[in-house]
Order: C-alpha cells, then structure tokens, then sequence
C-alpha cells in the first residue's frame, strides 16, 4: 500500500472536469427540488386547514373510536352481513367478467398489430383511457342513476371501468404477441380471422386470463366501497353503521373485508399459478 | 375431435414431398394414441374448469339480482343518460355553448386544485411514512424477524382497507374537510408504498451493505450509505405513480365529505343537473390525462426509460 503514489489533486482535476467542476446548476437541482416540492407540502397543509390542535383533538378522537371498536360484534346481524359478503364477491366476479367479455373484441381495435391504421385505433385507445380516467365510485353513482340502487348498479359500474382497463391492458398483450406464428398462419393460407384466432389468441390468452383473476382480485377491494354510494354489497353496510356509530359492527365488518380479501387473494394467486406459471405471476 | 397433424399412412406418401419423412405405421399408431389421449386430458380439464366457472357465474347473478332481460332497456337508459348530460337546460348541445357549459369553470378549477393538493400532500406524508417503514420490513435489512412480521402486517392492513372507508371514519373523527381525505390518502399510500419500497429493498444488491458494515458501521449508517443510494430512484418513480393514483382516489373523496372536486360531482348527480355533470367529468378526465402525461415525462426525465415500470 505504501507504494500507492499520493494522488495528485491538481491533475486529477484537470483530468475530470466533470466531477470536480460541475456547474451550479447541476450541483444545485436536486436540492432546489426537494426544497421545491417541501414548499409545495407546507402551502397545502396551511391551505387545507391542517392545524396541530385539530390534528390531536381528531386524533385523540380517532382513539376513542378504536376503543369502542373492540371487540369486533355482529350482534343480531350476522346473516345479513354475510349475505352482503357475497353479494359483494357476485359484484366482483360478475363485473370482472363482463367486462373481459367485452373488452377482448374491443382491445383488438386497439391493438397496432391487428388494426394498422391509427383512424381506427387511436379514438378507441382515448375512449378507454377516458373510461379509466373515472373512478369506479363516480360510475357507480351514474349507473344508479340510470338502474336505480342495488347491487346491478354496481356489477355496472365494476364492468364499464374494468372494460377500460382491459381493453388497454389486453391490447398491449396482444401487441407483444410474436409475430411469426401469425405469418405462419397467413403463409398458410388463412384468412385475417384464422390469423386472430390461431396466431393470436393461442399467446395472448393465458396472459388474458392472469390479469381477468388478478383483476377479480382486486375488484374484490373495489366492490366492497361502491355500496357506500348505494350500489349494493358490504359497503352500504359498513357506511350505514359508521354513520350510526356502531363501533363494534364496523370492525366486525372491516375484519370481514380483510378476510374475504385475503382468502380471495390466495385462491387467485393459486389459479394464476396453475395457468402460467410462476414466471409470469407478477 | 382430436385430429392429429401426421395422420397418414404409407400409401399416400406419393402425394407428399419426398423429404417428409413417414414413420411406420405401428410406431405411429402408438404416437397418435398418445397425442390424442394428451388432447382429450387438457380439453376435460378446459371444460371442467369452464363448467366451474359458469356455475359460479350463475351463482353471482342469481346474488346480485341480475337480469338480462332488464340489462338491454337499462343499456339503452344509459346512453340516453349520457345523451341528457351532454344537453343543455335549451336543449341545445354542450359544445355548441362553452361558456354556458362551463358556467360554474372559476368555482370548479379552485376545488379540483385542492384535490391535486389534497393527493399530493397525502402522497409526501404516505411516502416518507413508508420510506421511515419499509427497511423494517425488507427481509434483508430487516434487524428482528418479529418487528418485521409486526411492520408488515401494519402496512397490509393500511393497504387492504380502502381509502374511502378510512375517510369515512376520519371525517368523523376529524370533521367535514379536506384533512380527513388527506390523511385517508396518506394512510393507504403508506401501506401500498411501503410493500413497494421494501420489494426494491430487497432487490438491492448487499455488496456495498457488507462494506460499509465491514468497517463498524452502525445499522443506519449501512441503510443510508449502502442501501439507499441505490433505490432512491426507485422510490421517486413509485411515489410518483401513487400520486397519479391518489388523484383519481381524491376526487372521489366528496363523497364522503372529504374535500375535494367530489362533493360538486356527487351533489350535480344526485341533483340531476345534466349539463353540470359532463362538466365536471370533463374536468376530472382532463386533469387525470394532464396528470398522467406529465408525471410520466418526469419520471422518464429523472431516470431515465428503464424506471418507467
């Protein structure tokens, strides 16, 4: 070690300008954005009413009602609370479904690899991404308005903003579909729905059928709030006892949600796994 | 039916390319079986599992009161809702009339402001909540397995209950207002953000860990000198895209009281006014693209195309 010359700094500086030079602006970017973006934080807790005595007077509040949310008690209502369980998995796997049903014809018009021309595919990819750009609960509220309240409402609303999600999420499988066994088909004397339906489908499905689970999943989530708009299941249940202070049923009810939830999640992580595999389970 | 690709014999090998190889026919024979018998498993397995399936489906649309007879009529009450949306109270076209439709523009940019405002603060407060959290539940920086089962329990629990449902409990607890929807917000994100950060945590390589530990380091020392120069640019890019999700989450927060663009959205429906409906999706749709586009481009600015994902 001794031998290691001493560095010289003058030449080292000289030689890499870019590491002992850099110019203010650069040195001076990730701290000015941080700072930026604290400022920004300040501004919208001064301008949304945030205030240390409102924060512990809420707070001290908050623990009062974990109290008296223990122990978690159905009382009397057991029954409806689980039929209101089911109603809200039918919502989720009613809506998922529909919506793939209906998204799959949609997400090939979306798809550059099936339509070439951007006529076509470009106004049915900005119809999707305005449908996801509206969260479930404010269709949910539309569809209400149309059916009137209930769980249809909701199956509805879970369908119309899944068919969004799908059709981009399925068009964007079906653009990285290989394309030999297409021109395979085509080499072979199909015509443009043999090459959809034997090129295609045969790749894209399995990836198809991961995300229409992994999205009864998470549906699963989203169903159990649209009843707090009135569209049926848990949700109007949970709502209806917050807004009479029924601490123990709350927290009967959100444990419900947890374990519905989780075993949901276990039986469709099993199911994804059994379709493609473990490589492709993310 | 199962039909196999080679099913021919000897005989009409003329008819064939001589390069076609045909095996003998008991040898194929045997092959075909097999092939068949292979195809025959997987085509029960399909039907079975879509017999399931459909059975299930049933079951659903027995429980959640679903008739397809009604589902047409209804469709065709559904466009027509959007055909009264899309008209004004003189029956004239939204678009022919902008300033008519977009009465109210000065009234409902200021609350879609404080939605914007609403998830990003309730995004900062999730993601340095999950950022104080996640090296607790990371597997590899974890410094107990206890507090590490306890800290990941905690965040599935945050994440697990929706949003909305944590804002309706805050708005009791805290008041009508904005601070219930940002808390709501910050309390989810923790949980969703903090199973993110700590999966690149775990992806992080311990190399540079065991170096600095090497030389006596204290455990925090090894987290800020090795871990997190590593996956800090991770944790921007997903904050980033949680506060793209917390302003669509936001402007749903009114309907629960909790601030926000949502309140003047869920009092236009259940008040039937049409045209102020289709105002104010426009605006949301709007804001969420602009939303979309630019954080997008910043996250492609700061690391570059790979840390899109």
């Amino acid at each position: 070690m001794s031998q290691l010359s001493k560095p010289d700094r003058e030449q080292l500086r000289a030689k890499y300008p870019d590491v002992f030079d850099r110019p203010a602006a650069s040195r001076l970017a990730t701290p000015a954005m941080i700072v930026a973006a604290f400022a920004v934080f300040i501004f919208g807790l001064v301008d949304l009413d945030f205030s240390p005595a409102k924060l512990f007077a809420g707070l001290n509040q908050l623990g009062w009602i974990t109290l008296m949310m223990i122990p978690p008690d159905p009382g009397a209502s057991l029954p409806a609370y689980l039929s209101a369980l089911g109603e809200t998995l039918s919502i989720a796997l009613l809506g998922t479904t529909i919506a793939a049903v209906v998204a799959l014809p949609f997400s090939l018009l979306a798809a550059r690899n099936v339509i070439p021309s951007g006529w076509l595919r470009f106004p049915v990819r900005r119809a999707f991404d305005s449908i996801r750009g509206v969260d479930t609960l404010i269709w949910a509220l539309v569809w209400i308005n149309v059916v009137g309240l209930g769980p249809f409402a909701g199956v509805l609303a879970i369908a119309l903003s899944d068919f969004g999600a799908f059709g981009k999420l399925f068009s964007e499988a079906i653009e990285a579909a290989d394309r030999k066994q297409v021109e395979g088909i085509r080499a072979s004397g199909g015509n443009a729905l043999h090459e959809i339906r034997f090129g295609l489908m045969p790749q894209v499905l399995p990836v198809i059928a991961g995300q229409v689970l992994y999205f009864i999943e998470s549906n699963t989530r989203s169903a159990t709030i649209i009843g707090i708009v009135g569209a049926g299941g848990i949700g109007l249940q949970l709502a209806e006892q917050i807004r009479v202070l029924e601490w123990q049923k709350v927290s009967f009810l959100i444990l419900m949600i947890l374990v519905a939830v989780a075993a949901i999640d276990w039986i469709s992580g099993k199911l994804r796994f059994a379709i493609i595999g473990q490589r492709a389970v993310a | 039916m199962a039909r196999p690709f080679f099913e021919f014999g000897p005989g009409q090998n003329a008819a064939m390319t001589s390069a076609v190889s045909i095996l003998p026919g008991a040898q194929l024979a045997v092959l075909n079986a097999a092939y068949r018998a292979a195809v025959a498993r997987k085509r029960l397995r399909l039907a079975l599992a879509a017999a399931a399936f459909l059975a299930a489906l049933v079951v659903a649309a027995l429980g959640a009161e679903v008739n397809l007879r009604t589902l047409f009529t209804y469709f065709g009450n559904f466009i027509s809702y959007f055909d009264r949306i899309l008209t004004l109270e003189d029956g004239t076209r939204v678009w022919s009339n902008p300033t008519e439709w977009f009465w109210g523009w000065r009234k409902w940019l200021w609350m879609l402001a404080e939605t914007i405002l609403i998830s990003y603060v309730g995004t900062m407060i999730g993601a340095v909540l999950a950022f104080a959290l996640n090296f607790f539940a990371a597997q590899n920086t974890s410094p107990a397995p206890w507090l590490r089962f306890v800290i990941r329990r905690l965040l599935e629990f945050a994440r697990t209950v929706p949003g909305i449902v944590f804002a309706l409990i805050f708005v009791i607890a805290f008041g009508l207002g904005p601070m219930a929807g940002v808390l709501a917000i910050a309390i989810h994100s923790t949980g969703a953000l903090g199973k993110l950060f700590s999966e690149i945590v775990e992806n992080a390589d311990m190399k540079p860990v065991e170096g600095v530990r090497s030389t006596g380091a204290s455990w925090l020392s090894c987290m800020r000198f090795a871990v997190l120069p590593q996956v800090a640019a991770g944790y921007a890019s997903y904050a980033l895209l949680r506060f793209e999700i917390n302003v669509r989450e936001a402007s749903v927060m009114g309907f629960v009281g909790a601030g926000g663009i949502g309140q003047e959205l869920v009092v236009a429906i259940r008040k039937f006014y049409y045209s102020d409906v289709s105002a104010i999706l426009v605006t949301i749709i709007v804001t969420v693209f602009i939303i979309d586009i630019a954080t997008g481009w910043l996250r492609g600015r700061l690391f570059g195309g790979d840390a899109r994902a």
